[in-house]
Parts: structure tokens; sequence; C-alpha cells
């Protein structure tokens, strides 16, 4: 066993048996404390577990990698992942914590009617999903390399890890496994991040330094015939980063499991700060991967900039094996580097395996490599357990209890939640071996059918009572349809794309339509009746008023 | 904003003004918290991008800057400035929850 598998191991081990130990001890048996955690959990806690649950296989494996290869359009990544944290706090957060439900699909039910709620919960089993694929996939890419499996292996072996504590502990298990995750998967980035940043700039603190090598960056990447690094628009048109950026936002803050995340906080007022650590938490990941962008592709290129191929770094021959690192045949020295195969560049390089890599790239000693794996894998895991709890509670709460079978006892829809919990990993596993692109791309398709579905009608159920059922039904439908077929189109039947308009930026283009189509049959049909006039009215103000406010009075307790 | 520190009207009870006065209060810092968001994002990093890379500080150009760092730190203040800002607000509406959350479980 290398040192490398040593650490890796040990790391694992340690990482999944306080995960399995936590989960264990805060196993529960009540639907609530299963969907919600009975709403109990601290701000700065709930911050974490959000961070953990949001931050995937996506922000920790791939997206410095596909940063390092798109340069500037890799912004996209970075604002559009965090940006849309502004949207949730401002519009959606605190409004949805006073309703005070279980589910997202059980507000929309509320607030417009049963059947948008179907349509709503079958959405968010869709968009749950597609984006549990994309953890299946990174938790796969890590197991295999560190476990010397094929990936179809790596993947089996991250299945039935998730399937163990996400059906055991529910919401309240996951929520506190999550903040161990996100300490876990916060050191595993800052520390190789930190180190490389010492070592290249001679100053410890990457988002402050990295600048300092773009212009040597810029030049190597031309030498090996890649687009300059700060050009802008050099991947995507001006028109599309928009666009995709903007889709990424709106997606975020409509992604069911997400939202559901602030209606565990105790008040309106903790859902406003949760908001504020979780991104503060998130912050501290997505403005380091710009940096390791750069300091692994400035590794990289350096790395075999005029090497002949017997004296290739080590860690080129330890990623061959996985596949995902190729090399051309019959070539003496690399002059081209790409991350597309169909380059037919020298040195092809997967963007996934960037992060993994990074550490071994810049030569860190072994138990750095392990800690890395481990981060990567407490990113995949927390976020794929808290899809799986939505994808069981929109199965269970918000469609077979309410369709099917009314009534039911807790044992009974416990039962039956956790069976859809299984047959969600299981369809997900098989997708994770057979992916429909890169991890962040797939997760990327889960951001535009949430932007063009949810975000609409749940802002307009806020802030424009006059916003009714028929609206919304007709909007979702129109968004989500308009989306789907646009990206099915240009992805799998070859259409071109409309304005340079990419599929990942068309969500955004939904999420408009289904503005539109909601305010306008809104508009045709009779108004909602009064007594949900008066509910919306009331989310508006976090609590009853007091004969004397606050403001007058003293003391107030500001522990958040 | 200076006009927080203004008398707010204290009507007699169950009269509804305050509600809208709280609601309107509310929306204007939603929209100018939302319009320094659409600035720094999409106005400084994307639209304004080009003309702004000429302008370099420490090495980052300055619009690649805002795209990869920049707007990702105002978005945190932004989030910080609304849940300090509500807390205020709420206090002097009196519709905190300081009753709530003394109520541990």
């Amino acid at each position: 066993m290398t040192p490398i598998q040593f650490w890796t191991f040990l790391f694992i081990l340690l990482s999944f048996g306080l995960y399995i130990y936590i989960a264990w001890r805060s196993r529960v048996r009540e639907t609530s404390g299963f969907y919600v955690a009975g709403q109990g959990i601290p701000t700065v806690a709930n911050g974490a577990a959000v961070a953990a649950d949001w931050m995937s296989a996506a922000s920790f494996i791939s997206m410095a990698g596909l940063v390092a290869f798109l340069g500037y359009d890799g912004a996209i990544y970075l604002m559009g992942w965090t940006g849309g944290y502004v949207l949730l706090a401002l519009l959606l957060a605190p409004y949805l914590r006073k309703w005070g439900k279980f589910t997202v699909p059980e507000y929309v039910g509320d607030r417009y009617s049963e059947l948008v709620r179907t349509m709503a919960a079958g959405a968010a089993i869709f968009v749950s999903f597609t984006y549990v694929v994309g953890q299946m996939r990174g938790g796969g890419i890590v197991f295999s390399r560190f476990l010397g499996l094929p990936i179809p292996g790596g993947v089996a072996v991250a299945m039935a890890i998730i399937f163990t504590y996400a059906v055991l502990g529910g919401m309240k298990g996951i929520t506190w496994t999550q903040v161990a995750q996100y300490s876990v998967l916060i050191v595993a980035y800052l520390i190789p991040g930190f180190a490389i940043a010492q070592r290249l700039t001679g100053f410890p603190v990457p988002q402050v330094t990295f600048g300092t090598l773009l212009n040597e960056l810029n030049a190597l990447s031309v030498q090996f015939g890649l687009p300059n690094y700060t050009e802008p628009f050099t991947a995507r048109p001006q028109i599309d980063v928009f666009l995709v950026t903007l889709s990424l936002m709106i997606g975020t803050a409509g992604l069911p499991h997400v939202i559901i995340r602030f209606y565990t906080t105790r008040t309106v007022r903790g859902a406003r700060y949760s908001a504020f650590w979780a991104l503060l938490f998130i912050a501290l990941l997505y403005t380091t991967a710009p940096a390791i962008g750069v300091f692994s592709k400035y590794n990289l290129l350096e790395g075999v900039d005029g090497q002949p191929i017997d004296q290739l770094p080590q860690w080129i021959g330890n990623w061959e094996a996985t596949g995902l690192v190729t090399i051309a045949e019959g070539i003496d020295v690399i002059d081209s580097v790409s991350n597309n195969p169909a380059d037919g560049a020298d040195l092809t390089v997967d963007n996934d395996i960037l992060v993994l890599a990074t550490p071994e790239i810049a030569g860190l000693p072994a138990p750095i490599v392990g800690l890395v794996a481990a981060g990567g894998l407490a990113a995949a895991m927390s976020t794929a357990a808290g899809l799986l709890l939505v994808i069981s509670s929109s199965v269970s709460h918000d469609v077979y209890f309410r369709r099917f079978k009314t009534g039911a006892s807790e044992r009974e829809q416990l039962r039956v939640g956790r069976i859809a919990m299984g047959a969600g990993v299981l369809v997900a596993g098989f997708f994770g071996v057979n992916p429909p692109g890169f991890v962040a791309q797939i997760v990327a398709f889960a951001f535009g059918l949430a932007a063009s579905s949810f975000f609409p009608i749940i802002v307009l159920g806020i802030f424009w009572k006059r916003c009714n059922a028929q609206g919304a039904a007709a909007g979702l439908l129109t968004g989500l349809t308009f989306t789907t077929v646009y990206m099915i189109g240009t992805l799998y039947l070859g259409w071109p794309h409309v304005l340079g308009i990419s599929p990942e930026g068309i969500g955004a283009i939904g999420a408009l339509l289904n503005f539109l189509v909601t305010i306008a049959v809104s508009k045709m049909t009779p108004p909602p009746p009064a007594h949900l006039r008066e509910m919306i009215e009331s989310i508006r103000y976090p609590a009853a008023r007091r004969a004397v406010p606050a403001a007058v009075a003293t003391g107030r307790s500001d522990r958040t | 904003m200076a006009d927080t520190r203004r008398p707010v009207p204290q009507p007699p009870p169950g009269d509804d003004s305050w509600q809208e006065e709280y609601w309107r209060r509310n929306l204007r810092l939603m929209v100018l918290l939302l319009s320094i968001w659409f600035l720094v994002s999409y106005v400084l990093g994307i639209l304004l991008v080009e003309p702004l890379n000429n302008i370099v500080i420490g090495g980052f150009p300055l619009g690649f800057w805002f795209a990869q760092q920049g707007s990702i730190y105002v978005f945190v203040l932004l989030i910080l400035v609304y849940a300090v800002r509500m807390d205020r607000l709420d206090q002097e509406f009196g519709v905190d929850e300081r009753d709530e959350e003394e109520d541990v479980r």
C-alpha cells in the first residue's frame, strides 16, 4: 500500500466513522424530525449545514478544474453559485420560514392548489434526481482513484454509503452530520490552497496572491495552445455568460433541498442569519477555488513544460489508471494540453480530477492528498443525502399520501419515504456510471430546471397577492417545458445554440417565460380567495405586533 | 439611510397602516440591495469586464477580479446588511421574535 493510499483510507475511515456515529446518535422516529429536524437547529450550525448541503461534488471536485480550463469564463460558476443566496435571503427564506411547512411543494400547494402541488413535487423529484446523479459521479471518481476500482465500482461504493446514513438519520441526523462534513471539506480545501499559495507566491493567502501569477499563466496557456487565461468570453459569448450566471443564481434560490433548510431554523430572524452564515461558509471555498484553479494549472503546465515523456511528473502515472488523464501515442515532448479528448492534444486532463490531483501536482505530502479525498467525499455525500431527503419527502409526503393513500400512520409514511430514498440511490447510481456530461454540467441542468419552475411562482406567491393557482400552474408548466425541450434539443438532437445561448443558460429565459405566463394568466382569471390573501399578508411580518414596540424595551438578546 | 432614525408614527391599536409602512420599507431596502447585487456581478463583472480589465491591481485585471472575487465578498455583505437592518425594522415596529427566541427547548 502506498503512503497516499494509507492516508486516504485513514482519513476516509475516520471521517465516515464520525458521520455515521452522529447519524446514529440523532436517529429519529417522527416525520417532523425526519423532514425538518423539529425546527430546533441553531443558526450557525444551520448555516454550516446549508453550506455542506449546498457545496456538492461539483463545487469541491469539479469547479476549480472547470475554472482552470475556462479562465475568466469560469466566473459563471463562481458568481452563479453564490449570488443566488442574495435572492434566497431577500426574497424567499424569511417568508417561507414564516409559512412553516415541511416541503416546497407543500407551500405551493397551500398557496395555489393541489394540482400545482403535485406538479411542483414532480419537478422537485426531477431536479433532485438530476443533481444527485452528479454527486454519485463525483463520489465514484474519488473511490475509483483511491481504491483502484473502475468508475462503476467506485459509484457502487458511493451508493452503498449514501444509502446507509441518509436512510438512517433523516433531517436531524443529516443536519448534524453535515456540520461535521462542512468542517472536513473546508479544512481539506483550504489547507492545500494555503500551502500552495505559500510555496508559489511566498504568502499563504490564495485569494490575495493568485493575481501575481496571472501574467505568467497567460503566457504558458498560449504556449500550450490554450486561450489567454484572463481574457473574457473565450469559451462562451457575452450573452451566454450573462444568462448562465443568471440561471445558476435563480436556480440556487429555487432548489428545493436548499430552500427546505430554512424551515429548520427556530425563527424568521434565524432564517435570515442562516442565509448569511451559509454564504459566508460557502464564500470561504468559492473565493479559494479560482486561486486553486490558477495554481494547479500553472503547476500542471510548468511541470510538463519541456519534459521528455518518460520523465513526466509522478501524478500523471497515478491518474492514468482511472482513464481520466491520457497521453497521446508516439510523442516525445508535450506541446499541447487540453481538457477535451476531441482536441487531440498531447496531454488530456479531465476537469474533474484537477482538485483531487492538486496536492499531487504540487508535490504536497501524502496526508494532504488523503485529506482532500476525504473532503471530496464529504461534499458529495452531504449533498446527496440532502437531495435524497427531498426526493423521499416529495414522493411520500406530497404525492403518495396526498394522491393515493391519505391518513397513513407515521410509521408507514417513514417507510415509504425510506423506500423512495433507496429507489433514488439506485437510479442515480445508474446515471452516475453513464453520465450525460461533466459533473458540473449535469448539476447546471438541475439549476436550469429549478430556475424555470419554482423560483418565479414562489416569489410571485409572496410578493403579489393577486397571483392565483391557474397562473402558477400555467407558468410552471411553460417554464419547465420550454427549458427541458431546449436542453434536450441542443444536447442530444443537434439543435444550434440560438443567439449563442447554451443549454446551461436557457433556465434564465425559462424563468422569464414562467414569470410572464404566470402574470398574464393570473390577470385573466379570478383573484385568489380572501383567506389566501390574509395568509400572504401574515407571512410578511415575522411575529404578531406587540403593544409596546421592542425598540423601547431594552436587553434584547442578540445571539444568533 | 438616515430615514430610519426619524420617529415612526405609532398608530392606535387596530390600525393597519403600520403594515403598509413596514412592507414599504422592507421593499425599499430589498430593491437597494438587489441593485448593488446586479451592479457588482452583472455590470462590473460581465457587461463592463473588457474596459475594466485595462486597470490592473495586484496582478488582477479589475473586471476579472470582480467576476471571480469581488462580487462574492459583496454578496456576503449584502445578506449581512439585510439581516441587521431587518432586525432593526422588526424592533421598531414591534414584530420581532424576541419571545420565541428566548423559548429555549
